[in-house]
């Protein structure tokens, strides 16, 4: 059993020694100029922007925080809009098959509709500011828990309902006492999903709508050739989806115990 | 009976018929009123027959798919190779683990503006932005199938003496194919979401950017034909995807 944990250790820190040579080879490549510095910044050039644009370094007047924070904000609001509009319409049109025969079709044309497609008829809508960037990652990252819900509610045991009707339960609580909870499974993979297309369209939005965030600090550091913000800011972008999708994950451990032996 | 089919044949047809109409509507008052920010589906309709008949419509609509296709096949060879050495030994998976932690939640969007820097832009841009998108889910969904593979499979290559070469393309791909059409089903609508938002944030080229500038010249109506027919080509390609990955899996036997 110790020899196993130990081994299991040993192994992680191999799996770390694997990603260490990784940066050790950017290093190399870009410090003895392999791949001109224009494109590949040092490591320890994107570490410097990193730490002066979090304002770490001392010196302050570094922006990236504030950016990080508007980008975050961006994503989460749209994030939970999107579940609530997803899970709230996906039920109503789950819950009875009529509407679901007359309904679900169209959901199933719109599903592969890219979210960034309906930027340029919000902009036209309602004109570059903050409120239409976060409509549109709201309406892009909805698609995936609407469809997670109405399908969830669409595989409820049919002994359930039978069970339901026979208790002469009302919609409602039907909806709350057996539909929810049967499709929870399939609502929060959904919402996993919509978290990574609310951080995608967050950041596209601010690319085309010049919001201030991350997304339009990247952009605006390529185009001044500043390889290493642009750096700091893909850096930053990458630890955002990580976290956000280990959160996500754990949450998702908590509230699904119950579905195990 | 007949009756009963012509309703189940028009009913997919009523909720987006309502929609449309109701954006008709909703436009052409819009419109009297003096906004010019809508056009109604009709007008829609005349500007995509005029996309169509000049060209424009079917040479966009070729380089977004073709660079999609493209990307697709860089980011799945990749994906599809690394994916079954990761499979084949646990050893390499374990070490290759916190690498893939790190890199693949890197939100394929955020890599437009190095893609900008190191290519310019044109083909090679947004091939490898889509490359770098499918490669990940391609990566996880083949190792994840490598690792299913029957193991009294592998004991019967081990007892052949199978080189690693042979074992890899005699037994271990032949029995993830029908995983693997599932795989490539979702990197195709994943290439082409990404081709297509490639093109709405930076490269001027395709359906993307067709709709971006349809929309600065204040043309709605051309706008809204480029966002339908996108959705329309989507549509296909996704039908004709899961069609495909359908019948491999009937014809390798196993459940659909």
């Amino acid at each position: 059993m110790n020899g196993h944990a130990e081994r299991r250790g040993l192994e992680r820190l191999g799996a770390l020694g694997v990603l260490l040579a990784l940066v050790a080879l950017w290093w190399v490549a870009s410090n003895a100029g392999w791949v001109s510095r224009v494109f590949l910044p040092t490591p320890q050039a994107t570490f410097a922007s990193l730490l002066e644009g979090l304002n770490l370094s001392g010196e302050g007047g570094g922006e990236l925080l504030a950016f990080t924070g508007a980008t975050v904000g961006r994503m989460v609001q749209g994030w939970l809009l999107a579940s609530l509009a997803g899970v709230l319409l996906g039920a109503a049109i789950g819950v009875s098959p009529v509407v679901r025969a007359w309904v679900q079709p169209t959901l199933e044309f719109v599903r592969p509709l890219p979210a960034s497609a309906l930027l340029p008829l919000a902009i036209s809508i309602f004109g570059l500011n903050p409120g239409m960037v976060l409509f549109v990652v709201a309406f892009g990252a909805m698609w995936p828990v609407l469809l997670a819900t109405v399908h969830g509610f669409a595989a409820v045991e049919p002994r359930l309902a039978e069970v339901a009707r026979c208790l002469q339960m009302s919609r409602a609580a039907y909806v709350w006492k057996m539909g929810l909870p049967n499709a929870m499974p399939d609502i929060l993979a959904g919402m996993r999903l919509a978290l990574t297309i609310a951080l995608i369209v967050a950041v596209v939005g601010e690319m085309i709508a010049s919001q201030s965030g991350l997304g339009q600090a990247i952009l605006l550091a390529a185009r001044a050739f500043r390889a290493s913000e642009l750096f700091a800011g893909i850096v930053l972008l990458g630890l955002i989806g990580f976290a956000s999708n280990a959160l996500l994950a754990l949450a998702e451990r908590r509230l699904l115990r119950w579905q195990q032996p | 009976m007949t009756e009963n089919r012509l309703v189940r044949g028009l009913r997919p047809w009523v909720f987006p018929a309502l929609l449309i109409g109701a954006f008709e509507w909703y436009a052409r008052r819009a419109a009297a009123l003096g906004s010019d920010a809508l056009a109604p589906p009709s007008a829609a309709a005349r500007a995509f027959a005029g996309a169509a008949l000049d060209g424009s419509l079917w040479q966009a609509t070729g380089f977004t798919l073709g660079t999609a296709a493209l990307g697709l096949l860089l980011g799945a060879v990749l994906g599809i190779a690394l994916g079954l050495v990761l499979g084949l030994s646990r050893r390499a998976a374990r070490l290759g683990s916190v690498t893939i932690e790190v890199l693949r939640p890197v939100p394929s969007v955020a890599l437009i503006p190095l893609a900008m820097l190191g290519f310019g832009f044109g083909v090679r841009m947004e091939l490898a932005i889509v490359a770098f998108a499918t490669f990940w889910p391609l990566l996880v969904l083949v190792q994840a199938a490598v690792q299913q593979v029957e193991p009294r499979l592998l004991e019967v290559s081990r007892v052949l003496g199978l080189s690693a070469r042979e074992r890899a393309f005699k037994i271990v791909l032949p029995a993830i194919v029908p995983r693997l059409f599932v795989a490539l089903r979702l990197g195709v609508a994943v290439a082409l979401v990404v081709a297509v938002t490639v093109e709405i944030a930076a490269n001027p080229n395709g359906m993307g950017y067709a709709m971006m500038i349809a929309q600065q010249s204040f043309d709605p109506a051309l706008m809204l034909a480029w966002l339908g027919w996108i959705g329309v080509v989507g549509f296909a390609i996704n039908a004709a995807m899961l069609g495909l990955q359908r019948g491999v899996s009937r014809r390798m036997g196993a459940a659909p």
